[in-house]
């Protein structure tokens, strides 16, 4: 779990934190950073670092196995939350680690790292 | 009659499901010749062809239909499909094309949730391979979401399983044709809470033609011929809630099925209000009641009282997916907004194959969606006899 399942997503591993970017024409937030903003299409949104606690806003469990691109982890699949979360000027969908319990909107949520496929790690937002 | 009006003259249908040693142009194939056949018409007399699919290649039909030389134009907008190619061919018809037109939508999908290619999405590898790219899962989402905004419980979900249930069984060109009681929906294995596995629709095979007519021509082929008083397509705008998003604008608005059933009404010259059949996109339970709600069908919540009192059933106030729906024939995507128009035309002309709205309706309503942001709309009304 060295390095990250791609760099674009994070602005710092040291503290982990997400990387966005803000419109400078609208101010549109978005993850992960873009080149042209989705909302009014100006070019070379700002980059910024997304707040790392937040809100879930909406979730779910994944519970059969996806399809490729998917990779299961090493020890086969089981189910996964996944969500929403509310960091204020943007949702960002994510994993959710919640231990015991189901998820409920408005759980607050920080963001942590876990592991993804080749020994990699991703981003996941936990209780 | 205005000579610009364009009129459904013919609707043929493949069975819904799953067929064994069948192809998808064989589905498209006897599709279309039971359009030509309900219109009476032969392939030669169609001046443009509209065809829609995912998995197959629709202009390579000339081959089975005819080698006439028509002008034939392929179209791929996911589950938009049906509804893109009808805008697209009753487009041509008014521009003066011709008179008759040939739309046929047909898919033939593999078992199981669809798969999707991130970067056909303009998305990093890394949202496919950490398992956020699943249709099935925005679905779910969404309708927690709409769920609890709108205090809808997961009762209300089943109520739209059991109906379309209802419809299937009666409809002889479903695939689903078993009863589904609403415990039983419920106690289903869970695919994405809140939605269980009788709560989803499936990607599946089938195909649907229509044969278009313009003017007074269409009164010359068809007996009752219905009026496509509109068909609206339209592509979301910002801040709606799409499938695979990795993030969303906190404020919602840009609802690609708002814009084309507003617009899809207005320029039908009628309201909500007025609609007698619907047939709104149920790709899952949940879907179908934010949908309901997003074409002006219904308000944010109503749905509870709907559901549960009968509304949308077949010999109810607003009949919805009397047909069974995508949760009873399934999806093959290019054909699934056909469909809808080919029932609602049967409800229209008194012809339903299966469950039939009471009461001689005129004017009905269909309403497709599809990723990555796309709906088409349209109405029907049957002209006065």
């Amino acid at each position: 779990m060295r390095e990250p399942v791609t760099p674009e997503l994070f602005a710092s591993l040291e503290p982990l934190t997400l990387a966005g970017s803000r419109c400078t024409a609208c101010a549109t937030v978005q993850f992960p950073a873009a080149r042209q903003c989705a909302h009014c299409a100006a070019a070379d949104p700002a980059p910024i670092t997304l707040p790392t606690q937040g809100r879930i806003w909406t979730w779910t469990i994944q519970r059969f196995e996806p399809k490729a691109p998917y990779t299961p982890p090493a020890g086969g699949f089981v189910p996964y939350a996944v969500g929403y979360v509310d960091l204020g000027e943007v949702l960002v969908e994510s994993l959710l680690q919640v231990g015991d319990g189901e998820p409920a909107i408005g759980d607050e949520v920080h963001l942590v790292r876990t592991p993804a496929a080749g020994g990699h790690f991703t981003y996941a937002f936990a209780r | 009659m205005n000579t610009q009006d364009v009129y459904v003259v013919g609707a043929g249908i493949h069975p819904f499901g799953r067929h064994e040693d069948v192809t998808g142009a064989d589905l498209a194939v006897a599709a279309t010749r039971a359009a030509l056949a309900d219109a009476g018409l032969g392939w030669d007399k169609v001046e443009i062809a509209v065809g829609g699919s995912n998995t197959g290649k629709p202009d390579a039909l000339v081959a089975r239909l005819g080698l006439t030389g028509v002008a034939f134009t392929g179209v791929r907008n996911g589950c938009a499909t049906g509804g893109v190619a009808l805008s697209t061919a009753a487009n041509a018809l008014r521009a003066g094309q011709g008179e008759v037109a040939a739309v046929v939508g047909f898919d033939k999908h593999e078992r199981g949730a669809f798969a999707a290619d991130p970067a056909a999405y303009g998305l990093g590898e890394w949202y496919g391979t950490t398992g956020l790219m699943v249709t099935t899962q925005y679905f779910a989402l969404r309708t927690r979401r709409y769920q609890h905004e709108h205090d809808l419980p997961d009762l209300t979900l089943a109520q739209v399983a059991g109906r379309a249930s209802r419809g299937g069984a009666a409809n002889p060109n479903a695939w689903r044709r078993r009863e589904l009681t609403t415990d039983e929906v419920l106690a289903a294995p869970m695919v994405s809470d809140p939605l269980t596995n009788l709560m989803f629709c499936q990607p599946d095979e089938g195909a649907v033609a229509l044969i278009l007519a313009r003017g007074a021509r269409a009164f010359d082929l068809c007996a009752a011929p219905v009026r496509l008083a509109s068909v609206v397509v339209r592509t979301r705008g910002p801040g709606s809630f799409e499938v695979f998003s990795p993030w969303l604008s906190p404020q919602r608005s840009g609802s690609p099925t708002v814009a084309a059933a507003r617009d899809a009404l207005r320029q039908a010259g009628i309201t909500a209000a007025d609609v007698q059949v619907a047939q709104v996109q149920d790709t899952d339970c949940g879907s179908e009641l934010i949908h309901l709600a997003e074409t002006g069908l219904c308000r944010d919540g109503e749905q509870i009282e709907l559901l549960a009192d009968g509304t949308t059933e077949a010999a109810g106030r607003l009949p919805v997916n009397t047909d069974g729906g995508c949760l009873a024939n399934g999806e093959p995507i290019g054909a699934s907004g056909l469909r809808q128009v080919h029932e609602v035309v049967r409800q229209l002309q008194g012809r339903a194959a299966g469950l039939a709205v009471p009461g001689d309706p005129r004017v009905g309503f269909t309403h497709v969606y599809g990723a990555p942001g796309v709906s088409a709309c349209t109405v029907l009304v049957r002209p006065d006899r």
